[in-house]
């Protein structure tokens, strides 16, 4: 190990031990240091974390250093060894940094938003511990320490969902979180089970190494009888499902929406910049696998495709700032996840980049309007915010516009790469994905501006007490807004090239039959002229006009969406019920569970292991000795014939 | 004489055994009589191989066999003593307190 | 030779005959007798198998010692035989049966078992089969012999505790003594003195 991977190890583990060391002063000593104390403690730990970055990401990116190995045995059993170490690549760098950059302002920002929380230290003890976790995840170089970081999340993401557990809903919010992420769960452990059982080893470099091998031996699993699978599909499926449930991807998505009832930082770190887009990283990292799939590939590209489309029209019914806000986060996850089906991982990963600053972006605006509304979220009682809050106003129009891809603001550059390369897929579901993302970008566009004109135009609907005290939020809340508008309008116009170019360098392995970004890159002649041919494209078109659109329909014509909604009111109430996802699972799995339960408790329980196995156990051994009884007459000579006779049928059988 | 005679003579005696067995069934006392004559023929046999395949062994088969049949007459009588003085009849019939 | 077959065959028939009476007879003692006359019949056999040592043990110990105990039980106890007789015919009938299959299949033993080839040797004139069994009974058979010694040792204390009968003695018995109270032995009763008349 040379000095500088040392030090670049080294480096890693201070950045993702000092949120850490944050989260218990914070967690452990809240009390006694105070609410000023927890939030000084974990923000000045964060932000040390994020300068670190700054500096492991110019190491890595522009010095080419790269850091792949064990720092700590964990556990070994058998041949297994369970190491806790770091891949610091460009992709774990840049993850690291964008995850240290949106938790250090959301620190920041929750100093304003919680004040005078009864759990002001446990919230900041929670996101510390959060954004540790989601470093262990990014840093991680074999799959139990990813898988930890998952869990550790997903945990967080729990606990800070039920953080007001004084609120019935928010218990169930993030039990409803929770229960789904574990079915997701489930088959990410089950994929990480089928490596280790195909590759022997956890670590990426093992794995990654061995995967042609393995998918050029054609290796089966039987998952039924008669029924074989390609061994690396199946595992590139699994692994799908466990990024599905922590990326909220159909039919996995119910929770997203219920984990808004969690304070609305959180909605920004953990449900909208960092923790849901671990399922996106977790596939980029494992483009290698996925790669070697035609068939997960598909997979996701179709899933990707139709979250993008589908949860983004259930937005357009939300009247809830936030949950309009959420449904795009899922619309955007599906963008990235159609990206990754179209193998253009880098693409997905950049688009992670600029969703993390404009999503976090657009909801820490609507946190502001939430504060400034004191905690109303329901957009129908706003209207006309641009005069009480014009920080907050032009934040959430850059973000809404970042979110719309209108160039040159970051999400035009990263979405319409996306567009770009699904369009170019030759896998299975190419077609249906790409016209899945390209309508996507109209029904974006009209919920973003919907929620935007309903809160900042409008005539002002909110009651007399409201619009008194209404005004602009404090700096600590404004401040990172304005930090986040910067990387939103320019992330993607710097970030174009590079990412065309190779910015994650071996980080991210796409195969050559598949590798749609090298056609975009050869017709990319700069960000400029990127910007300018957009003019010329219908993405473009379809943007302008649901922006249009959402101006016609709620600033022109307020009593429109009304008349469409009873016109098409089958429709609407599709779109009310959210598709009745909700209304199925309720009905097949809680209901179902609960009648299969009765069932077995009444079969199984009851007839079989009680009446059956328990008593008739007993009844057959009673009838049985009721028989062997007859055997003991308790007369000697009885005794003795059967001796004799015993003695004459061994005689007649040996002789 | 042949070794077949002997073997003759000790199952013939071995067969009345069984037969008295069968028929004194009641009787315990011929019962252990009769398991006397049983170990009466095994005896002669072992005397008649041991004599016609030249070694000792089943003489001193016999001599153990002597022992072990004095101490079980032995105990079995004493176990006829107690069980007459308790019940007044040696009739096998009467002992059916092990019946299940 | 002619000798040798005309003691066996009549000693086998006698030890036949007497075997079938111990089974046949009515009265115990009569079988125990038989019993005894029975043994006497083998001993001669197995003296004419040079087993004079084995035969005499036959006569002193078992005779001597163990039918002499069947017949002092025998008389000790007052047994109704008639009773125990009942049902002999019946059972007769199935003791055939089981007797002529028992046969039937010693007998196929005895002629598939191809023993016409061993020789009858006689033994030497100064052969001593005592001082040949006692050669292997302390050699090689010693543990096997001393065990037999305990069984035997076993087997008395078990006969003597299982008969022995407990009389009914009239000892003291402290412990009821020591915990005698008064008032379980004295009755003080409160009378009336009588009136003079």
């Amino acid at each position: 190990m040379t000095t500088s991977s040392n030090f670049l190890s080294n480096l890693a583990l201070a950045i993702i031990l000092f949120p850490l060391l944050g989260c218990l002063i914070a967690g452990f000593f809240g009390k006694k240091i105070g609410q000023r104390g927890a939030h000084w403690v974990t923000t000045l730990m964060v932000g040390a974390s994020f300068f670190l970055s700054i500096y492991l990401v110019k190491l890595v990116v522009f010095d080419n250093l790269t850091f792949n190995g064990a720092i700590y045995t964990w556990g070994s059993s058998g041949n297994f060894v369970f190491d806790v170490g770091f891949l610091i690549d460009r992709l774990s760098a840049l993850m690291m940094l964008t995850v240290t950059f949106v938790s250090f302002l959301v620190h920041i920002y929750s100093i304003g938003y919680m004040k005078g929380d009864p759990g002001y230290q446990r919230f900041f003890s929670y996101i510390s511990l959060f954004t540790f976790a989601m470093l262990m995840l990014v840093s991680a170089n074999n799959f139990m320490q990813l898988y930890f970081g998952w869990e550790g999340v997903g945990l967080v993401s729990y606990l800070l969902i039920g953080f007001w557990y004084k609120k019935n809903s928010a218990n169930e919010g993030g039990l409803k979180a929770f229960l789904i992420n574990r079915v997701g769960d489930l088959g990410f452990i089950l994929g990480i089970g089928a490596i280790l059982a195909f590759f022997g080893s956890v670590d990426y470099a093992t794995v990654f190494s061995q995967a042609p091998a393995l998918a050029a031996s054609n290796a089966m699993v039987n998952i039924y009888p008669h029924i074989h699978w390609s061994a690396i599909t199946v595992i590139c499926l699994l692994l799908f499902i466990g990024a599905m449930g922590k990326s909220a991807q159909m039919p996995l998505h119910v929770w997203l929406p219920e984990s808004m009832e969690g304070p609305t930082p959180i909605s920004a770190l953990i449900h909208a910049a960092t923790m849901v887009t671990a399922g996106v990283y977790m596939v980029a990292r494992m483009s290698p696998l996925f790669e070697l799939s035609p068939v997960s590939l598909s997979v996701i590209l179709i899933i990707g495709g139709t979250s993008a489309l589908f949860t983004g029209i259930l937005a357009l019914v939300q009247n809830d700032i936030k949950r309009v806000v959420a449904y795009s986060t899922l619309s955007q996850l599906g963008y990235m996840m159609a990206a990754l089906g179209a193998s253009a991982f880098s693409a997905g990963i950049f688009h992670l980049f600029t969703h993390a600053c404009f999503k976090a972006l657009l909801f820490l605006a609507a946190g502001s309007v939430i504060i400034g509304m004191h905690h109303e979220q329901d957009m129908r009682k706003m209207g006309n915010l641009r005069k009480y809050m014009p920080i907050t106003y032009v934040t959430f129009l850059i973000g809404a516009l970042a979110l719309c891809a209108i160039p040159p603001f970051a999400g035009f550059y990263s979405k319409d790469t996306i567009i770009d390369a699904v369009h170019l897929s030759t896998v299975f579901g190419g077609t249906y994905a790409y016209y899945c993302v390209l309508i996507g970008t109209f029904v974006t566009a009209l919920y973003t501006f919907r929620a935007f004109f309903m809160t900042f135009h409008t005539e002002e609907r909110m009651d007399q007490h409201t619009r008194e005290t209404i005004k602009e939020s404090s700096a600590v809340v404004w401040i990172p807004l304005l930090v986040l508008a910067v990387p939103s309008i320019i992330l993607g116009w710097v970030l174009e090239g590079p990412m065309l170019e190779n910015l994650f360098g071996n980080a991210i392995y796409t195969a050559s039959q598949y590798d749609t970004l090298s056609t975009i890159a050869s017709d990319f002649h700069g960000s400029w002229a990127m910007m300018l041919h957009a003019v010329f494209t219908l993405p473009f078109w379809l943007a302008i006009a649901g922006v249009f659109c959402a101006w016609f329909a709620y600033v022109c014509r307020p009593q429109l969406p009304a008349v469409l909604a009873q016109r098409f009111s089958t429709l609407y109430t599709v779109l009310v019920h959210k598709y009745g996802f909700d209304e199925f699972n309720n009905w097949f799995f809680v209901k179902g569970g609960i009648r299969f339960a009765n069932w077995l408790f009444r079969v199984g329980d009851i007839k079989i292991l009680d009446d059956l196995m328990v008593n008739g156990s007993g009844r057959v051994v009673a009838w049985l000795s009721a028989a062997a009884r007859k055997l003991q007459t308790g007369y000697l000579y009885h005794y003795v014939l059967a001796m004799v006779l015993g003695v004459l049928v061994f005689g007649v059988w040996y002789s | 004489m042949t070794l077949s005679a002997y073997l003759i003579v000790s199952s013939i005696l071995f067969g009345l055994a069984i037969a008295g067995m069968v028929i004194n069934r009641k009787n315990l006392i011929l019962l252990l009589m009769c398991i006397e004559l049983m170990l009466l023929s095994v005896n002669t046999n072992f005397i008649a191989f041991s004599h016609f395949s030249g070694n000792l062994q089943g003489q001193l088969f016999v001599f153990f066999i002597l022992t072990v049949a004095a101490a079980e007459a032995t105990i079995g009588l004493a176990i006829l003593m107690v069980f007459f003085r308790r019940q007044h009849t040696i009739s096998v019939q009467e002992m059916n307190s092990l019946k299940g | 030779m002619l000798l040798q077959q005309v003691v066996f065959y009549f000693f086998a028939i006698s030890l036949i005959f007497s075997a079938s009476m111990v089974i046949f007879s009515r009265n115990p003692v009569t079988s125990a007798l038989f019993l005894v006359y029975s043994f006497f019949n083998s001993a001669i056999l197995w003296m004419m198998l040079n087993a004079e040592f084995l035969s005499l043990v036959l006569i002193f110990v078992y005779v001597g010692a163990v039918m002499t105990l069947f017949l002092f039980v025998v008389m000790m106890l007052n047994i109704d035989t008639e009773t125990l007789r009942k049902g002999f015919i019946k059972h007769a009938v199935l003791a055939v049966g089981v007797v002529i299959v028992v046969l039937v299949l010693m007998m196929m033993a005895i002629w598939t078992g191809n023993l016409a080839g061993l020789p009858d040797i006689q033994a030497p004139a100064n052969y001593s089969n005592t001082h040949a069994l006692g050669n292997e009974l302390y050699t090689h058979y010693v543990y096997a012999f001393e065990l037999s010694a305990m069984l035997l040792l076993v087997a008395i204390i078990s006969a003597i505790s299982l008969s022995h009968h407990k009389p009914k003695r009239k000892t003291q018995n402290i412990s009821s003594q020591v915990d005698a109270k008064p008032k379980d032995r004295v009755h003080l009763i409160n009378m009336s003195s009588e009136k003079k008349v």
